[in-house]
C-alpha cells in the first residue's frame, strides 16, 4: 500500500498493517517517536491494533535539540 | 528553590540543547551546567535513518524536566497542535509556547502566543510562553493561567543581552509567576544582571552551545546565575552620586 509519511509518498508492504507493524519496518518501535494518522495523534498504549490503509498520511515526529 | 506549577527545582538555569558542536561536548556540558530543566524542539523524524543518535537517548530522564518547545509555530493552532504531539511522548506535561511572527527577528506574535498559551493552560499543559518584553502582554498571560512567563532579553540567539532592564523589572515586580529571561543572553553578566533585577530564572541556549568552550561556558553561566541570585536576595547598596568613604572620617592621626 501507499502511505504519505511526513510529506513523502512511501511503498509500504501490506504485512505492516498497525502502526506498531510501520514502526517496526523502519526499526523505530524503541524510539521516543509520536506518530500522527491522518492528523489525529495516536496514543502509545493504541498503536499495535491502530490499522493502516492505502492512502494513510501518517506523520512521525520526535524530539530534537532546541532552545 | 524555582517553583513552576507544582514542582520545585533548585538550578536556575534552563538550558537549551540545539547546536552543539557535538553530544559529548554537549551531555558534559548540560552536567556541568546544573540544569534540570532542557528544552527541545519537535520536528519530523528521517524515518530512514533510525539509527542516528539522538541527544534525548543519551539523558537518564529521570534527572531531567524536558520542556518541548512549540517553534516552528506561526499560529496558535500550529503551537496547539505541536505541545499535544510533545505530551504524547509521555515524557513531559510541560511546554515552552513559541509562536514566531517575524522571521527576521524571531520575535513572538503576541496575540497568537496569548491565544495559545490560554487554551494550553485549559487543556491543563504547565505553560510557559516565551513573550517580547512587553509588560501589558506579561500581565495577560498570567491572567489566563501561564505557569511563568519568559521575556526575552533581546532577539534569539542574537547574545545582545539585556536591551530594556527597565521593562523586565516591571514584568518582574508585578509578577505572581515565576519570570524566567529567555533569548538573547551573550555573556554570564548578562545572565548575572536578569537575576539581580530579580528574574526567577535564566533559560539560554546559543549563549553556550556557541561558544568556544561549550563546557566552560556552562560552568560560568550556572556561577553567574547563582552569584545573581544572592546578589538579589542579598538586596544591593543605593547608588550615590558622590563618594562616600568606608573608613571612618574621626581619628585621624594626621591634620
Amino acid at each position: 500500500m501507499e502511505l504519505v509519511i511526513n510529506g513523502e509518498k512511501i511503498q509500504v508492504s501490506a504485512a505492516e498493517s498497525t502502526v506498531t507493524g510501520l514502526l517496526r519496518h523502519f526499526d523505530l518501535h524503541h524510539k521516543v517517536v509520536i506518530v500522527e494518522l491522518n492528523d489525529e495523534i495516536v496514543a502509545k498504549e493504541s498503536q499495535s491494533d491502530t490499522r493502516l490503509s492505502n492512502g494513510d498520511k501518517v506523520e512521525i515526529v520526535h524530539f530534537v535539540g532546541g532552545g | 528553590m524555582l517553583k513552576i506549577g507544582s514542582r520545585e527545582f533548585s538550578s536556575r538555569l534552563l538550558l537549551g540543547t540545539g547546536k552543539y558542536p557535538d553530544f559529548d561536548i554537549q551531555r558534559q556540558s548540560v552536567e556541568v551546567s546544573g540544569a534540570e530543566i532542557l528544552t527541545f524542539a519537535v520536528r519530523r523524524m528521517n524515518i530512514f535513518e533510525a539509527s542516528q543518535p539522538n541527544f534525548l537517548e543519551k539523558l537518564d530522564l529521570k534527572k531531567y524536566t524536558l520542556l518541548p518547545n512549540t517553534a516552528g509555530a506561526k499560529t496558535a493552532k500550529e503551537a496547539v497542535r505541536i505541545a499535544h504531539l510533545a505530551k504524547a511522548s509521555g515524557l513531559c506535561d510541560m511546554i515552552k509556547v513559541e509562536v514566531i511572527g517575524c522571521q527576521k527577528t524571531l520575535l513572538p506574535d503576541p496575540i497568537e502566543t496569548l491565544k495559545a498559551a490560554e487554551e494550553l493552560v485549559k487543556l491543563g499543559f504547565i505553560v510557559l510562553p516565551y513573550t517580547s518584553d512587553d509588560v501589558l502582554l506579561a500581565k495577560r498571560l498570567e491572567e489566563v493561567g501561564c505557569h511563568a512567563i519568559m521575556p526575552g532579553a533581546s532577539p534569539i540567539g542574537s547574545g545582545q543581552g539585556i536591551l530594556n532592564p527597565l521593562n523586565l523589572r516591571f514584568i518582574i515586580e508585578q509578577a505572581q509567576v515565576p519570570v524566567i529571561v529567555d533569548a538573547g543572553i551573550g555573556t554570564p553578566s548578562d545572565a548575572a544582571i536578569a537575576m539581580e533585577l530579580g528574574a526567577d530564572g535564566v533559560l539560554l541556549n546559543t549563549a553556550v552551545s556557541g561558544a568556544k568552550d561549550p563546557i566552560k561556558m556552562a560552568k560560568a553561566m550556572k556561577l553567574a546565575i547563582e552569584s545573581g541570585r544572592l546578589g538579589y536576595e542579598a538586596g544591593r547598596i543605593e547608588k550615590n552620586e558622590y563618594a562616600i568613604a568606608s573608613s571612618p572620617v574621626e581619628g585621624m592621626s594626621i591634620g
